[in-house]
C-alpha cells in the first residue's frame, strides 16, 4: 500500500481550510467583512490603484532650493550682525555651497569668525587668507535638515490631502528625498496635483518706499517681486519689497474662504504672537504700504490706514471662488518647507479599473476552463485529480493574497492566469513518470510511488529557477510589475503544494478505495 | 476519456539529426531580431522614454482626425493617437517635453483643457518625468541581467558548467527573439512587457531544466550510449510533457490575450511568443549545444559513485 503519513494528511487539510477561510471574506460585502469578530479572517484582497481607480504620485522634495535659501538667510543675518559690530567687509555672498566674505581689517578677523560662529551652529569655517572667510554647513547639519524637511513635507502633504476629503490616502517616504502618494478612488488628480505643486509660503512684508518705483536700483535687503496684477502696459506689476518678514504664514491659526463686497476673499486669524507683532507693526507704520506675498508673488499691497489690532485680516486679490478655497486650504495646512516636484504620475479612472477587473475575471475563468477541459481529455481520471488541485490552487493563491494583504494589480491577475497554465506542469511531470513505470510493468502502487519520487527533483529544480526570476522581479520591479511578481511567486509555491501533496492524497484515497489492478494511464 | 493512453511514452523522433538545422534557425532568429531591432528600434512606452500617456473615453465615437488636428496644434511635439480596443477609446501618446517635470505637467493640463468637452472619462493618465524614466530603465536592465545571472548560477550549481552555458545561450536566444518580435510588430515596450520577458526567461529555463534533468539521468543510466543517441532519447522522453505543458500554458495565455483587456494585450502577446520560442529553444538549441561539449567528463565522478551505480542498474 502507498504510504500517506498522517501528518501530511493533516497538513494538506489544514492548509486548504486556511485558504478557504482567508478567501471567504472576499465573497462578502466590504461592510459585512469589516463587521466580523476579530478572530475570524476578515481581510479582503487589496486591489491596486490600476484596478480600483485612483492616483499614484511620486514627489521629490527640492532640497537644493532649501539649502540655497538657508545660505541666503545666513548672508542676510551676517550683513546685519557685521554692520552692528562695525566690522568692514567686502564680497559678502554665496559661492556654491558656502557663504564667503572678506574682512577689510584683518585685526577683526577673529571677531568676524565669532559672529559667523554664533549666527548659525554647525558651520565649517575656513580662513582663505587675506581676511577671507568661507563657511559651509557640516555634512551632519545638512543631513539633519534633510530628514527634518522631508518629514515635515510629508506631514504638510498629508494635511493638504486630508483637507480635500480624500479617503484612505497613503503617503510614504521613498528613498532619501521622495514622497510616494497613493490616492485610491480620486477622480480629479489635477486639483491635488496643483495643491501639492504650491509651496504656499505666505509672508507679510513692508514695501520698500525708498527704492525707485520701477525697481531699477534695489537697495540691499530688498528685492523685486512681481504681482499677478497687470500694469497699464500689460506686464505684471513690479514691487520692491523688503526681505525682512513682518509676520509669516506660520502665525496663522485659521483661514477660510468667504466673500467681501461680492468678491471671493480669504479671511484669516493670527495666533497671539502673530497678532501682537502685526498690531505693533501696523501701529508704527500707518500710511505706509505692506505687501502680502505668497510664494514670491505679491498678492496685494494695501496701505495701512489704521492699526490692525484684532489679529484678524483678509486677503483680497483677483481670485476665483475655487482659487480662494484652495488658498484657504493651503494656509490652513501650512507651508511646505521646500518645493515639491511631481516626478511621476499614474492615474486610472474608475471605469478602466472596473473594466480591467471584469476582463481579468473572464480571462481567469476561461483560462481555467480551457486547461481543465484539456487535462480531463488528456488524462481522464488523473486529469480530474489534477483539476481539483488546480482549482484549490486558485483558492490558495487568493487566500494568500488576502492573508498577506499583498496588492493585486492587473499584471498580478495576468500572473494568476499564467500560473493556472503552468501549475499543471508538476502533475504532468508526475503522471508521465507514472506512465513510464507502468509501461515497464510495475503495479499501480509501485508505479505511483516511483512516479512521484522520480519527478520530485525535476519539479523542484524547474520551479526554483522560475521562482528566482519572480523574486528578482519583485526586488527590482516597481508598482505593477511587483504585483505580477507577487502572484507569480505565490502561485509557484501553492502550485507545488497542491500538485504534489494534494493530488497524491487524492490518488492514495482512490487507490485504497478501488484497489485497481492496472492504471488507466 | 483519457487520450494519453494512445500516446507513446517516448516518441522516436531523431532530433539530433536535425540539430544543425535547428541551430542555424536559432542563429537566423537572433540575427533577424537584432537586425530588426537596429533598423526599427523598440517602440518605447512612457515608462522608459518619459513623456505622457493619456487614455480617454470620448462621448461619441472618436474622430481621430479631428483629435489629432486639435492636439497637433498645441505645439507639444510628436503626438500619436490610436484607437484602443473600442471606437470610443483613444490612446494619446505625447513625447517627452523639453525641460523638467513642470513642463510635462503643464502639457497634461494643456491637453486636458483642449479636450475638455469631448471626454467622458480620463481612463488613464500616466506621466513619467525624465529622472524616473532613466531610473526605470536602469532598474529594468539590472533586473534582467540579474535574473539571467541568478538562473545561470543556479543551474551551474545543480548541474555541470556545460549545462549552465547551454542554458544561458538558450536564454539569450529567447530574450533576444522576444525583443525582436516586439520591434517587428512595434509592440509597446514598457514595464509590463519587460516583466513578460523575464517571465519568458523563467518559463524557458523551466522547460530547459526538465530536459536537462532527463539528460543527466540518462547519462548515469547509459554509460556506453553515444552522446547523440543519448540526447535524442532524453528529448523524446520528455517530449510529451513538454508539449502538454506548453499547450496548457498557451491555453491560459491565449485566454488572457483575447479576454484580458486591451491594457495587458501586449504583455500577453509577448508571453505567447516567448513560450513558443522558449519551448523550441530547449530541445532545438540548448540540447544541441550540449552535444558539442564533453558531457561524460562532467558526470564520471557521479557514475563512479557505487551507490549511483547500483541505482542506475536497478532502473535499467
Amino acid at each position: 500500500m502507498v504510504q500517506y503519513p498522517r501528518w501530511q494528511l493533516f497538513l494538506v487539510l489544514a492548509v486548504i481550510l486556511l485558504g478557504l477561510a482567508f478567501v471567504s471574506p472576499n465573497l462578502l460585502k466590504r461592510e459585512t467583512a469589516d463587521g466580523l469578530p476579530g478572530w475570524v479572517p476578515s481581510q479582503q484582497i487589496n486591489l491596486g490603484l490600476d484596478l480600483q481607480g485612483g492616483s499614484y504620485l511620486l514627489l521629490e522634495v527640492d532640497l537644493a532650493e532649501v539649502m540655497r535659501e538657508q545660505l541666503d538667510n545666513l548672508v542676510e543675518s551676517l550683513r546685519i550682525d557685521l554692520r552692528r559690530a562695525k566690522i568692514g567687509y567686502t564680497g559678502l555672498g554665496v559661492d556654491g555651497d558656502a557663504v564667503v566674505f572678506t574682512v577689510r581689517d584683518e585685526a577683526s578677523l577673529d571677531q568676524a569668525r565669532e559672529i559667523l560662529f554664533r549666527s548659525a551652529g554647525q558651520l565649517l569655517i575656513e580662513s582663505s587668507g587675506g581676511g577671507g572667510l568661507r563657511a559651509e554647513f557640516t555634512k551632519q547639519a545638512i543631513e539633519e535638515r534633510r530628514v527634518g524637511i522631508v518629514q515635515q513635507s510629508i506631514e504638510i502633504v498629508r494635511r493638504r490631502i486630508d483637507e480635500t476629503g480624500t479617503r484612505e490616502p497613503s503617503i510614504q517616504r521613498q528613498g532619501e528625498q521622495r514622497i510616494l502618494v497613493q490616492l485610491p478612488g480620486v477622480r480629479d488628480p489635477e486639483r491635488i496635483k496643483s495643491l501639492l505643486g504650491k509651496t504656499a509660503k505666505l509672508t507679510f512684508r513692508f514695501v520698500d518706499e525708498t527704492a525707485a518705483a520701477d525697481g531699477s536700483r534695489v537697495p540691499a535687503g530688498s528685492e523685486v517681486l512681481l504681482s499677478d496684477e497687470l500694469d497699464p502696459y500689460g506686464n505684471p506689476r513690479r514691487y520692491v519689497i523688503k526681505k525682512r518678514i513682518m509676520v509669516g504664514g506660520d502665525s496663522l491659526t485659521d483661514a477660510a474662504a468667504t466673500f467681501q463686497d461680492g468678491q471671493p476673499v480669504v479671511s484669516f486669524n493670527f495666533d497671539g504672537v502673530g497678532a501682537k507683532r502685526f498690531a505693533d507693526a501696523t501701529r508704527q507704520n500707518v500710511g505706509r504700504a505692506f505687501a502680502i506675498v505668497l510664494d514670491n508673488q505679491v498678492i496685494s499691497a494695501p496701505v495701512i490706514r489704521e492699526p490692525i489690532l484684532g489679529g484678524r485680516g483678509i486677503i483680497s486679490g483677483s481670485f476665483t471662488t475655487q482659487e480662494v478655497q484652495d488658498l484657504a486650504l493651503l494656509l490652513r495646512a501650512g507651508a511646505l518647507p521646500a518645493p515639491l516636484t511631481i516626478l511621476e504620475e499614474r492615474s486610472v479612472g474608475p471605469g478602466l479599473g472596473a473594466d480591467s477587473i471584469a476582463a481579468g475575471k473572464i480571462a481567469s475563468i476561461l483560462g481555467m476552463v480551457f486547461v481543465v477541459v484539456f487535462m480531463g481529455i488528456i488524462y481522464g481520471l488523473f486529469g480530474l485529480m489534477a483539476n481539483v488541485a488546480l482549482i484549490l490552487n486558485l483558492v490558495l493563491i487568493l487566500g494568500a493574497l488576502s492573508g498577506l494583504q499583498a496588492t493585486l494589480t492587473l499584471p498580478g491577475i495576468a500572473g494568476i492566469v499564467l500560473t493556472i497554465g503552468m501549475a499543471v506542469d508538476a502533475n504532468v511531470l508526475i503522471f508521465e513518470r507514472i506512465r513510464e513505470e507502468v509501461r515497464e510493468g510495475r503495479g499501480p502502487v509501485t508505479a505511483i510511488d516511483a512516479g512521484y519520487r522520480r519527478a520530485m527533483s525535476t519539479i523542484i529544480d524547474s520551479n526554483l529557477t522560475t521562482l528566482i526570476a519572480a523574486l528578482l522581479l519583485f526586488q527590482f520591479g516597481t508598482g505593477p510589475v511587483k504585483g505580477f511578481a507577487v502572484t507569480l511567486a505565490i502561485g509557484l509555491i501553492t502550485s507545488m503544494f497542491t500538485a504534489i501533496m494534494l493530488t497524491r492524497l487524492l490518488i492514495v484515497v482512490w487507490l485504497r478505495r478501488r484497489r485497481p489492478q492496472a492504471l488507466a494511464i | 476519456m483519457a487520450l494519453i493512453r494512445y500516446a507513446p511514452i517516448a516518441p522516436n523522433f531523431n532530433f539530433m539529426r536535425g540539430r544543425k538545422v535547428f541551430m542555424a534557425f536559432s542563429v537566423a532568429m537572433v540575427v533577424a531580431s537584432l537586425t530588426i531591432l537596429a533598423v526599427r528600434g523598440l517602440n518605447l512606452g512612457v515608462d522608459f522614454r518619459g513623456g505622457i500617456l493619456i487614455e480617454i473615453e470620448t462621448r461619441d465615437a472618436a474622430n481621430l482626425g479631428d483629435l489629432r488636428a486639435r492636439l497637433g496644434s498645441l505645439g507639444l511635439g510628436e503626438v500619436t493617437l490610436q484607437e484602443f480596443g473600442d471606437p470610443k477609446d483613444v490612446l494619446i501618446n505625447v513625447q517627452r517635453q523639453d525641460g523638467a517635470e513642470e513642463e510635462q505637467i503643464a502639457a497634461i493640463n494643456l491637453i486636458k483643457s483642449e479636450l475638455g468637452d469631448q471626454v467622458a472619462e480620463y481612463r488613464r493618465t500616466e506621466f513619467v518625468g525624465p529622472k524616473v524614466g532613466d531610473e526605470l530603465k536602469q532598474a529594468g536592465l539590472l533586473a534582467t541581467v540579474l535574473a539571467m545571472l541568478g538562473i545561470t548560477i543556479y543551474i551551474w550549481f545543480r548541474f555541470e558548467w556545460q549545462f549552465a552555458v547551454a542554458a544561458l545561450i538558450a536564454l539569450f536566444h529567447d530574450v533576444i527573439s522576444t525583443i525582436g518580435l516586439m520591434a517587428l510588430i512595434q509592440l509597446e515596450f514598457n514595464l509590463s512587457t519587460l516583466a513578460a520577458i523575464l517571465t519568458v526567461a523563467g518559463y524557458s529555463i523551466n522547460d530547459t531544466v526538465v530536459i536537462f534533468d532527463r539528460v543527466r539521468e540518462t547519462l548515469r543510466k547509459y554509460k556506453k550510449l553515444p552522446i547523440l543517441d543519448l540526447l535524442t532519447r532524453a528529448v523524446n522522453g520528455t517530449l510529451i510533457r513538454t508539449s502538454l505543458t506548453s499547450v496548457t500554458t498557451l491555453l491560459a495565455l491565449i485566454s488572457l490575450a483575447v479576454f484580458g483587456g486591451e491594457v495587458i494585450r501586449g504583455f500577453s502577446i509577448a508571453l505567447i511568443w516567448g513560450v513558443v520560442i522558449g519551448t523550441f529553444s530547449s530541445w532545438g538549441l540548448a540540447v544541441p549545444i550540449l552535444s558539442y561539449t564533453n558531457l561524460r567528463v562532467g558526470v564520471t565522478g557521479a557514475t563512479d559513485d557505487p551507490a549511483e551505480k547500483t541505482k542506475a542498474a536497478e532502473k535499467s
